[in-house]
């Protein structure tokens, strides 16, 4: 059983790229499950055609403690066979969704939620590693992969950089490893180019470029993946394409994390901060203007 | 007798010092660096000797406590009309419930509520918050025991860590349930002891509760308030009337068997008279500041001591107050000669060393030397700097002085310095005890009491003739 862990800024699309991949890899025959890491509990939406009902937390607060709870209560099988599972929790501002996060996980490994059989579980992470409760997947025995999804955007980029740097924290005190970046495609610029460039400097590699694709969104607004929704179209062979070099990779590798100056330098090299720009702000001009 | 000049044979300023450097010989070098400053030869003249109020090492054995052990136990526990709620998992309440030995007087459920009132938290309190749980068992307190005159809200550790906002949940219930709902952001973690809970507590008293009552007499020029007297083994039961027989109208008592609406109306008593430093100072000033109440800091523990403070105190007031004063003074001071006169041939020359929190390392120094005895070591969990420079004038030149001290060096003191008598706390008593040495354990007065005033006095001398005298150590032998 592989454990992968993806992780990537908010609204990267990691709970999309997540879904579709897991549906590819279900359509190689691969047995899967998704644990939703997310208080806003939409990782397993288009494999379940709507949102978790049941999430670990929602039902823990209902019935009062996490022992008053079955794992049928909250296990439900999707699209493929997915096993789903959502951890819930929180309204942003209140609470703790880290613990809900932590709790959930503890409840899914003591009730016995991953069979033997299974090929690959996946824990589709909230996009900030704000505490500890987020890091809980690639904490020792769980996730020992981590795909990161990033686009061409600067912000997307330095959010890659701060999650490998998690990645190098984990990675000496226990298995987990960097196992590539996803590239979900914003049709910035030379886009390609440049997360193949951040990838050599992270000291990994390039898995896959998503092309950006509206097809996505029609299977979304049904409820699906684009591989259950339109098996023939060109995006599903994408998704499927990913699944299997996923499924056959075999580079994980402790990530090197740039500085600050480095990703900047990196980004103005690829024309992202033209270099004439750089002079912006200086005092000295100020006084000069 | 022994004591004018406050020297002990055979204890120099270099015997003192050799013993601290020999028990900071065990220390790796950063422990000692840090441990170095915290521990002294007494110097009477020369203010704080050692160094406080810094974070415990790790990897000592430690006495102390935490901001909501300052809170809940020392400061709002005492209060007895109101429903002390300990916010968060069940354990810190449930574990210090009734460990305190704060008397109370009132009928349970009526007038007291000395229960153990908590929101136990669960993980799913923990993931989505504890406030609603909090509002329903805020309402839930109100409807069980409506005779309550408010309700005291100690936030444990993880509300803090979860940003519960009690504060917000105070201010609407207190509008829905009508009765004052005390919001204290007392987290253990805050703070390197218990010390910060007092001082968070005293801030939450300025904050929500001082001047929100009136007291229904009119002000009258006797009127005092007894602030830091928590009625350890009943000591405000002593205190109290031996002011009011003096004349003073005690009107409100901070906190021990103390009630909310008293101390909200504390404001319009004349002077505050402060037993406590560490615990009410802050309050003390700033009652000072803000009503214009002058305080006085005094010290009931054994007859020279009561005597000294009760005529400090009537330097405050008219002679009427100075003759009762001088009368109470010579009534009991024949009663006093025949407790010392019985127990002071058994008592005489013993040395004690003294490990406690609060004000009794230096406010019960006086008491032993009433009975002949020296304290010979002494020092604090949880002090300041102004309690150290208060503490060294009272105590015999180079006599050890530590700060926040370990096992470790309690045990080499202890061991060099062989002292009759250790008062300390219950995690040093089965030590000494151990070690063949008579221990009290003073911060609850060893389930006696009270030891305050003139009626703490004999039931202090003859706990230390228990102690120190029992035929039991004849028969143990003694390590040394």
């Amino acid at each position: 059983m592989r454990q992968i862990a993806i992780y990537g800024k908010g609204g990267i699309g990691k709970s999309t790229t997540t879904q579709n991949t897991v549906a590819g890899l279900a359509s190689l025959g691969k047995k899967v499950m998704i644990v939703g890491c997310d208080p806003k509990a939409d990782s397993t939406r288009l494999m379940l055609h709507a949102k978790a009902q049941n999430t670990v937390m929602d039902l823990v607060r209902d019935r009062g403690t996490v022992e008053d709870l079955e794992l049928s209560d909250v296990l439900k099988i999707g699209y493929g066979g997915v096993r789903c599972v959502e951890s819930g929790g929180p309204e942003p501002g209140v609470g703790c969704a880290g613990r809900g996060v932590i709790t959930a996980i503890n409840f899914l490994e003591e009730n016995g939620a991953y069979p033997p059989d299974l090929d690959f579980v996946f824990y589709d992470v909230l996009g900030d590693v704000v505490c500890g409760g987020f890091a809980m997947p690639i904490r020792e025995n769980k996730a020992e992969e981590i795909y990161i999804v990033v686009s061409g955007e600067m912000m997307a980029m330095y959010a890659a950089n701060n999650i490998a740097r998690g990645i190098l924290k984990y990675a000496t005190s226990g298995r987990v490893r960097l196992a590539g970046l996803i590239c979900n495609s914003r049709n910035t610029d030379r886009e390609a180019d440049l997360i193949e460039a951040l990838a050599k400097r992270l000291g990994t590699h390039m898995i896959h470029f998503v092309p950006r694709e509206n097809q996505v969104q029609r299977a979304e607004l049904r409820r699906m993946t684009v591989i259950e929704y339109s098996p023939e179209h060109k995006q599903a062979e994408e998704y499927r394409q990913l699944a299997k070099k996923i499924s056959e990779n075999k580079k994980l590798v402790i990530p090197t994390p740039l500085s600050m100056d480095d990703l900047e330098e990196l980004l103005t090299e690829y024309g992202l901060v033209p270099s004439d720009d750089a002079e912006i702000g200086v005092p000295e001009k100020v006084v000069a203007a | 007798m022994s004591h004018p000049v406050k020297k002990v044979d055979g204890i120099t300023k270099e015997s003192t010092q050799a013993m601290i450097d020999e028990a900071l010989k065990a220390y790796p070098e950063k422990g000692r660096t840090k441990r170095t400053p915290h521990l002294a030869p007494n110097d009477p003249a020369g203010g704080a000797c050692v160094k406080s109020n810094r974070k415990t090492i790790p990897g000592v054995m430690s006495a102390r406590g935490c901001a909501y052990a300052g809170a809940k136990g020392v400061v709002w526990g005492p209060i007895r009309d109101m429903v002390h709620l300990s916010h968060g998992p069940v354990g810190c309440g449930w574990y210090s419930w009734g460990t305190r030995r704060n008397l109370m007087s009132g009928k349970v459920g009526v007038s007291s509520f000395p229960m153990h009132f908590t929101s136990d938290f669960q993980e799913k309190d923990i993931v989505y918050g504890g406030d609603k749980k909090l509002a329903t068992i805020l309402r839930e307190a109100k409807e069980l025991f409506p005779l309550a005159k408010g309700i005291s809200v100690l936030s444990e550790c993880p509300v803090g860590l979860i940003g519960d906002d009690i504060n917000a949940v105070a201010r609407t219930m207190t509008q829905e349930l009508d009765m004052p709902i005390i919001p204290c952001n007392c987290e253990g973690f805050r703070g390197v002891s218990q010390s910060l809970g007092h001082h968070i507590s005293n801030d939450t008293i300025r904050d929500h509760i001082i001047g929100t009552r009136e007291f229904r007499e009119p002000i009258g020029p006797y009127d005092i308030a007894l602030i830091g007297e928590y009625n350890i083994g009943g000591d405000a039961w002593s205190t109290k009337p031996l002011l009011e027989e003096c004349g003073f109208n005690v009107k409100s008592v901070w906190t021990g068997d103390g009630q909310l609406e008293h101390i909200a109306a504390t404001h319009q008593v004349k002077l505050a008279v402060i037993h406590c430093y560490r615990s009410m100072n802050y309050m003390a000033r700033v009652m000072e500041e803000k009503y214009k109440i002058p305080w006085i800091e005094l010290n009931f523990f054994g007859p020279s001591k009561i005597r000294e403070s009760l005529r400090k105190l009537a330097e405050r007031f008219d002679d009427r107050i100075k003759e009762n004063v001088e009368k109470v003074i010579a009534k009991q001071d024949l009663e006093m000669k025949k407790v010392v006169d019985e127990y002071r041939p058994r008592l005489e020359g013993k040395r004690v060393m003294l490990y406690v929190g609060g004000l009794r390392p230096r406010h019960t120094v006086g008491a032993y030397e009433d009975l002949g005895m020296t304290v010979v070591g002494s020092g604090y969990e949880f002090a300041h700097s102004d309690d150290y420079e208060r503490t060294s004038p009272e105590m015999p030149e180079a006599t050890v002085i530590y700060d926040d001290a370990s096992e470790h060096e309690l045990e080499k003191f202890v061991d060099e310095i062989k002292p009759d008598l250790v008062g300390s706390g219950i995690k040093e008593k089965y030590l000494f005890q151990k070690m063949g040495l008579p221990f009290r354990q003073m911060h609850s007065w060893d389930y006696s009491g009270p030891y305050h005033g003139y009626k703490g006095f004999p039931v202090f001398a003859r706990d230390l003739d228990l102690a120190i005298n029992s035929p039991t150590w004849k028969l143990v032998k003694s390590p040394y």
